[in-house]
């Protein structure tokens, strides 16, 4: 089969690839760029492990084609901090231990900046809701929710 | 090695601390490298061939044109696995278990595998191998199994541990027995007696990361393995034994590990790549799907348990017996023995037993998960002593502590107790506000009780000075959830010194001596003691080096916080020296310092936890919700308190989805139903509230610092406490786990009926 050629911005960076038509996103991340911060726990969707963010949209990339990139914008986990400073969400889970074997994070990472980017003060209720199509096995979510609550405090102050 | 083990009193200056992990700003910057994030120059990618069927006798496989395939550079089938095992009857189920060898035994049981040039002629390539399978009728269903009806999963398998050798194969494995005392007799003494049976469906780790590997065999006999496991010293041993390679030649590096909760303490895979690079001349990636995961790698067992507990008017308990089936899948296991050393492990008792059945059935070989066995057991005891508590008029707490197990107390398994927390975490729940709190309409509030054991074992831990005095620690029980943080908080107070100056790392196999797994919640308790081994080993060459500085005698040179100080009034005008200041030295005192330990870590001290919640139930739907979750455990001493509250939060929501949840669902095919995390439902963010710890401190006497182990006793009160809860809420006692909407609704409406 013969590769599709994509032009597309990733992370503020332009990246040109070249993938077959039935390749994910995540595939493409993964694979081709070298970019293994978005994590496939499932593959459809359920786990929320591969979580980017597609022109202001949350997406998983395991359910979004590399194809379909061309001409947007891709957020991932690798482009959250800037240099060495970390995204105030990415301090405050380090604060809180919300994370133990960290597969999950950086997919909640990229939610929850969603979810505050689109609701800076969210109710505990709210977030528990933004966050539910994430999955974590280790912490009970409850110092993700604390995590996020705190970074949501430090981010409308800054 | 003259290491004193023993507890001694101390204050604390870095453990008890909550420093930030030392691989935490990897962790949250997508750079940590877990199982599927390792790339090899020339890798290939592999996939196995699963059966479709519960049971079959694999009559032929013919991968010919698959062979054939462009970009297929490996097919590989059990001959190319070849039985080395010479007797060991273990590690042949471990064999036959990572590719079948006469019999597809399971929905998912691997029968061949590929290695292609990328994933879709990978894919291709599994599609082009013809198996001829010969039906074989199947039985998944724990009590159907053991039935005598029930088709046999391995005909040469006959019950162990009965008083007469039977006649006929069994689908029951094995018979195991615990207790003292006569339960006939206690039984006649008692006023009150509870007698029911429990049934708990089979649920999965669920960790979010699939197994995955890359295999590098090269061609002079030597091999690689990149691995998510908990234990790459066991992968080692098992892999080599396997392949046939000595176990030096063979390095396992595990990387960052996204879950495991015992279902990373088995070789599925690992195996088979390795066979795979070995036929192909080629590093060998291999990822499970997660619908693989599901089918072949995991579960616990499926369990059908009866319970009889009698007791006096006044509250005591007089005797108490269980009967508990487990299922083991399709190969012979020891988890019915595990749930009934469990089982009543709580409590005082004068007249105990406990039998315990294996049970062999077409679902995949049982795996350990979090405190294995002992959940369901903790159901069914926790289940059935609230029911009495509440038949005698008794408050199900006090009831409780007035049959709680003491220091001194003959547990129902064998060996006496020394200090353990069941009775402060019970007392801890009885003052908690928690159990005091308003309960609504359709709510209910439930109480549970949970035992680990928890293990030592095989350790062995290097600490290396650098001349900048900076300490490297390298451990060998894989980091499942903030270890490295714990042990080097353990590091540097030993050695008296700031967190920050010590940087942990996991080790591969090929840079430490042997360690037993991160299970049994050893990983802390272990590598813990054999830190501070090292530490201690370390201080004494650092003071050795100090006194050769100073040119006094080495009896004079004493260790503290984290300096050599010349003691007695001769040496009054020297000061004292840092460890940095040993250490910028040491290339010319005799070369670098280091400590090294190798310890088997005895003495690991039981574990008690009480859990509380509050369930809300709709009469309507039969649906629940936790309103409100309390976690009370003993942790020994806890060296990093905010890891052992997630320790605590994380076992309790596991349970929490177990209770109400999840269960795998076989069709009449013999076929999983449910293969996925949409149609296997764990909690979500939004399915529960905070869950609220409170850490008791019972100094384990067989640790310096007094730590116990945390990490699996958290999953055992929960299916109890939650049932416990429902039967509150909706006024009928639920005997079957998970409680889904249906069945509770069925419950409600059965009691409705009965009412009438």
């Amino acid at each position: 089969m013969a590769g599709v050629a994509v032009s597309t911005t990733i992370n503020g960076d332009t990246v040109e690839f070249l993938c077959q038509p039935d390749e994910t996103l995540l595939d493409v991340l993964r694979d081709r760029l070298g970019l293994t911060g978005a994590k496939e726990g499932c593959g459809t969707g359920d786990c929320g492990a591969c979580s980017v963010i597609l022109d202001d949209r949350l997406v998983c990339s395991c359910l979004v084609l590399g194809a379909e990139t061309e001409g947007r914008r891709v957020e991932t986990i690798e482009g959250m901090a800037h240099g060495d400073k970390l995204h105030p969400l990415q301090q405050k889970f380090l604060e809180h231990a919300a994370l133990q074997c960290g597969i999950c994070t950086p997919g909640f990472l990229i939610a929850a900046k969603d979810l505050l980017a689109k609701n800076p003060d969210p109710t505990e209720e709210e977030i528990r809701f933004g966050l539910a199509g994430n999955l974590c096995r280790c912490t009970g979510y409850d110092k993700i929710v604390r995590a996020v609550q705190d970074a949501a405090i430090v981010m409308k102050g800054a | 090695m003259n290491f004193d083990p023993r507890f001694s009193g101390r204050k604390f200056t870095s453990v008890g601390t909550r420093p930030i992990r030392p691989d935490g700003v990897d962790k949250v910057t997508g750079r940590a490298r877990y199982g599927a994030d390792f790339n090899m120059a020339g890798q290939l990618v592999g996939r196995v061939l699963r059966s479709p069927h519960a049971h079959a006798r694999i009559v032929k496989i013919d991968t010919s044109k698959a062979e054939k395939l462009a970009g297929v550079k490996a097919v590989i089938t059990a001959a190319d696995l070849p039985d080395l095992t010479n007797g060991d009857a273990a590690m042949y189920d471990v064999l036959d278990n990572c590719m079948a060898r006469t019999k597809a035994l399971y929905d998912g049981h691997a029968v061949a595998a590929v290695a292609a040039v990328d994933a879709r002629t990978a894919r291709q390539a599994l599609k082009l191998i013809e198996v001829e399978y010969e039906l074989l009728p199947h039985v998944t269903d724990v009590d159907e199994a053991a039935k005598h009806s029930a088709p046999l999963i391995n005909d040469a398998i006959f019950t162990e541990g009965l008083e007469e050798k039977p006649v006929k194969p069994s689908n029951v494995t094995k018979r195991s027995q615990f207790g003292h005392g006569d339960v006939h007799q206690g039984f006649g003494h008692a006023d009150f007696i509870v007698e029911r049976s429990f049934k708990t469906e089979q649920t999965h780790q669920g960790y979010i990361e699939p197994h995955a590997c890359v295999a590098n065999f090269s061609s002079d006999g030597t091999a690689d393995l990149w691995v998510c496991t908990q234990g790459h010293f066991v992968y080692r041993q098992h892999c080599a034994q396997l392949l046939g390679m000595e176990a030096s030649k063979l390095r396992v590096t595990s990387s960052e590990i996204g879950g495991g909760f015992g279902g990373k303490t088995h070789v599925w895979a690992e195996p088979v790549a390795l066979a795979l690079s070995r036929k192909a001349g080629r590093p060998v990636k291999l990822v499970m799907t997660r619908d693989e995961v599901f089918r072949a790698s995991g579960p616990t067992s499926a369990t059908s348990i009866d319970v009889k507990i009698g007791a006096r008017k006044d509250g005591t308990i007089t005797a108490a017996e269980a009967t508990l089936r487990y299922s083991c899948g399709p190969y012979a296991g020891s988890w019915a023995e595990i749930g009934a050393m469990t089982a009543f492990a709580c409590y005082k008792l004068d007249n105990v037993k406990t039998v315990g059945y294996e049970v062999l059935v077409n679902r995949p070989k049982t795996a350990a998960y979090r405190a294995p066995s002992a959940p369901m057991a903790a159901f069914a005891v926790e289940s059935a002593v609230d029911e009495l508590a509440k038949m005698i008029g008794m408050d199900p707490v006090d009831f409780r502590i007035r049959n709680a197990a003491q220091e001194g107390t003959r547990s129902s398994y064998g060996p006496v107790y020394g200090p353990i927390g069941i009775g402060p975490t019970l007392e801890a729940v009885k003052s908690h506000p928690h159990m005091k709190a308003p309960l609504g309409k359709n709510q209910g509030r439930g109480m549970a009780c949970g035992f680990w054991f928890n293990f030592g074992g095989q350790t062995c831990t290097d600490l290396n000075i650098g001349m900048d005095g900076s300490v490297s620690l390298a451990v060998g029980t894989v980091d499942v959830g903030g270890s490295r943080a714990s042990l080097s908080l353990v590091a540097a107070e030993e050695l008296g010194i700031a967190y920050e100056q010590v940087k942990a790392i996991v080790a591969d196999t090929s840079s430490l001596g042997y360690n037993d797994m991160t299970d049994g919640s050893r990983g802390t308790f272990s590598s813990s003691m054999a830190t501070i081994s090292a530490a201690r080993n370390a201080i004494k060459i650092l003071r050795e080096r100090a006194a050769q500085m100073w040119d006094i005698a080495v009896d004079d040179v004493v260790w503290e916080k984290g300096h050599a100080i010349a003691k007695g009034e001769k040496h009054g005008n020297l000061g004292k020296l840092s460890l940095k200041e040993i250490a910028v030295e040491s290339g010319k005192t005799g070369g670098p310092i280091a400590g090294h330990s190798e310890l088997v870590a005895d003495g690991a001290g039981v574990s008690f936890a009480t859990h509380i919640c509050d369930i809300e139930v709709d009469p309507e739907t039969g649906a629940t919700r936790v309103l409100r979750y309390t976690v009370v455990q003993d942790a020994g001493k806890a060296v990093h308190p905010t890891y052992v509250e997630g320790q605590y939060q994380g076992g309790a929501a596991q349970g929490i989805g177990w209770a109400l949840n999840e269960e795998y669902i076989y069709g009449k095919d013999g076929r999983l139903q449910n293969p996925g995390f949409l149609d296997y439902r764990i909690p979500v963010c939004s399915d529960l509230p905070m869950i609220d710890t409170q850490i008791l401190e019972i100094p384990n006497p067989n640790h310096p610092y007094g730590v116990r182990g945390v990490g699996e006793t958290s999953i055992v009160p929960p299916l109890a406490a939650i049932a416990n809860a429902v039967s509150n809420a909706a006024g009928v006692r639920m005997t079957h786990i998970p409680m889904s909407p249906p069945r509770i609704l069925a419950a409600i409406e059965a009691e409705r009926e009965w009412s009438k």
